[in-house]
């Protein structure tokens, strides 16, 4: 018989190794063939699909999650601990021989029959606790984002249709409009009605917010099964008045449940309706008592007490709040500080109840122009300074300023990558007054995302606009003067060849 | 690549051991004293806690207690061979042959790469019998560089 293997333990040096050579050694002499994937800390080569598809049953001697367990959906199999496979190596093919002529299938195809494309998540199992924690959360605020933006900027449009349609209080009046009303009698050529429309469809988008990022981070942690209580606890949260915060939690809370309950070993009869029934049904129920009884109100004061703690904030206080995020936003570029503040913002705008001005629409302005800065700052330096920069860097810049105008930090990337320490400096430096003159100049947002793309849905623009030029002409003054004071010996390298090249050529050199 | 994985002044033989324990501390001492190990101690802590989490005794009387800590210096394998054979946990027999792998935390792939051959080679009978023949230390860390050669 044909054998796949997968094996993992908790070191990754050692057992692994050892575990795969049994098989394949033992597997040899009893006259199969096992080919193994070793999933160790040297790395891991993947399994050819075809591979897979040619086996007659799958080895799981894995002491951790097996990375990519769908890949073997369907097959028949035996889950045996890494040690058993080092010491019984014969006795754990035998039991994979009877497996495969008794049909056992992989369990992952219960749940997902044709193993087809799923969503994706941003999770690597291989990973430490504080990273995977970090992995669960930004797989539901990826999964929430594109619904924020979307609600957002309709949101943002429907005021400002309803400005031009009521006047000074169309921002009010828009939020008045009966759903009844847009429903029976919708005039298309009523600037109201436009606007009601697009408030009230942002609005549904909007309501999907908190149980996005709840099932998505349940999803995260535990697959398909995570989906259900997820959704579910993310929207009691919201009944309960928990907001975000309370996302946050039943996001975890279901994911773990979910986990721990489709991993349950229950009688054949029963097996086929765990995922369908079984699991949703429990997890959802538990995740529900949870909220309503036990957690949920003690979060639901948090919350309120985190948003009039903002609500709060006047003056220097959210100036400093906006150099802190700012700083953040330029710190690592893309990495995770810069998450974190990202995430603070835009979780943040999933806040009911938010008036035009709130301390999170400026929040998120804040940190969206300090997200720019860095690459614009990189940019504006390799045009007013090239001498300072390497030929690659030079073509960056062009690139860098779309990239940041349509706030993608990591346009800045190419440059920290090859300079560190002085790009970062600059680039945290020049963030960070950024963050402090929008919230200063009072700028708000709601939408979570779009650089200058957004500009007329964004208060004060010009004042924006202000505050990002500012922090890109700092950041450009200081990485210029930090490379220098000391020139890089690349830069030099490329210098020279160009001077040799151009006198040779008999035309200055072109920097 | 500079360093090799193991030398003869990082093998033992004819060792007396009380225990796993005791096995252990005098290996981990021949690391120390290479250099290879900066806090014996610290090192040591590191291999308990993993053997805690499940016993490295491994089939053919072998012991392959292992780690990967911040205290080791440069990725390194110190070879025991024991007069008499101590428990190490595995189902068919006590240990004879004891390979203490210090693995620095943040280790590169290139000697993952050659722990992983070694974990390879120990399972088969062939090459625990060349290193329990083998007369003296230079001879066991000779065979050990020859077969772990990364392929």
């Amino acid at each position: 018989m044909k054998f796949v293997a997968v094996t993992s333990c908790p070191t990754g040096i050692a057992h692994t190794y050892m575990a795969a050579e049994a098989l394949e050694t033992t597997g040899r002499s009893g006259g199969h063939e096992v080919v193994v994937e070793t999933q160790g800390a040297a790395g891991s080569t993947p399994l050819d699909p075809d591979v897979i598809a040619a086996a007659d049953g799958v080895i799981f001697a894995a002491d951790l999650e097996v990375q990519d367990r769908e890949r073997f959906a369907g097959k028949p199999f035996v889950d045996v601990g890494v040690k058993k496979a080092v010491h019984d190596p014969t006795g754990v093919l035998a039991q994979a021989v009877e497996a495969v002529e008794a049909g056992a299938v992989a369990p992952a195809s219960a749940a997902a029959p044709a193993a087809g494309p799923r969503p994706a998540t941003k999770v690597d199992p291989n990973a430490g606790v504080g990273t995977r924690i970090r992995q669960w959360l930004m797989t539901g605020v990826s999964y929430m984002i594109p619904f924020v933006a979307a609600g957002g900027i309709m949101i943002a449009l429907g005021f400002m249709v309803a400005q031009a349609a009521w006047g000074e209080t169309g921002a009010v009046e828009v939020t008045q409009v009966p759903v009844q009303e847009l429903i029976s009698s919708f005039s298309i050529a009523s600037g109201q009605d436009w606007a009601a429309l697009l408030f009230q469809t942002g609005s549904a988008a909007f309501a999907f917010l908190v149980p996005v990022l709840s099932g998505f981070i349940a999803y995260g942690i535990a697959d398909r099964p995570g989906l259900v209580p997820g959704f579910v606890g993310g929207s009691v949260s919201v009944l309960v008045g928990a907001g975000f915060l309370g996302g946050l939690v039943t996001g975890f809370v279901a994911g773990f449940l979910a986990l721990w309950i489709s991993r349950w070993r229950v009688p054949k009869g029963v097996r086929g309706v765990m995922p369908v029934v079984v699991t949703p049904l429990l997890s959802s129920l538990i995740t529900g008592f949870l909220m309503f009884v036990l957690i949920g109100r003690p979060i639901a004061n948090l919350m309120e007490g985190l948003t009039s703690w903002l609500n709060g904030l006047s003056g220097s206080n959210l100036v400093l709040m906006g150099a802190l995020l700012g700083a953040m936003m330029g710190f690592d570029l893309g990495g995770p500080v810069n998450k974190v503040a990202y995430t603070f913002a835009v979780t943040g705008l999933a806040t009911e109840g938010l008036a035009t001005g709130a301390v999170q629409y400026q929040i998120m302005a804040a940190v969206m122009a300090a997200g720019m800065v860095a690459p614009l700052g990189m940019a504006l330096a390799t045009f007013i300074r090239k001498r300072v920069f390497t030929h690659a860097e030079q073509e960056n810049g062009k690139a860098a300023v779309l990239l940041g105008l349509s706030f993608i930090s990591e346009g800045a990337i190419p440059f920290a990558a090859a300079d560190p320490w002085r790009v970062i400096v600059s680039s945290l430096v020049g963030s960070s007054v950024t963050g402090a003159l929008t919230m200063a100049v009072g700028s708000d947002l709601r939408a979570p995302h779009g650089g200058v793309w957004v500009l007329p849905l964004i208060s004060n623009p010009l004042g924006f606009l202000l505050a990002v030029a500012v922090g890109t002409a700092v950041t450009a003054a200081l990485v210029v003067a930090l490379k220098s004071m000391r020139p890089s010996p690349v830069v030099q390298a490329e210098q020279a060849a160009d001077a040799t090249a151009g006198a040779r050529a008999g035309q200055p050199a072109v920097a | 690549m500079s360093l090799p994985l193991t030398s003869a002044e990082l093998v033992g033989v004819d060792l007396v051991a009380r225990d796993r324990d005791d096995a252990t501390g005098q290996l981990i001492a021949l690391l120390a004293a290479a250099g290879r190990v900066t806090d014996a101690e610290g090192f040591h802590a590191d291999v308990r806690a993993r053997e805690a989490q499940m016993a490295t005794g491994m089939p053919g009387g072998v012991g392959l207690p292992h780690a990967r800590s911040e205290h080791v210096a440069a990725p390194s394998l110190a070879v025991g061979k024991l007069q008499d054979p101590v428990d190490w946990g595995a189902p068919d027999g006590p240990a004879r042959l004891v390979f203490l792998i210090a693995a620095p935390a943040g280790g590169d792939a290139d000697h993952l790469q050659i722990l992983a051959a070694l974990a390879r080679r120990l399972v088969h009978e062939s090459f625990r019998q060349s290193l329990l023949d083998a007369p003296d230390a230079a001879t066991v860390a000779e065979i050990v560089t020859r077969e772990v050669v990364p392929s």
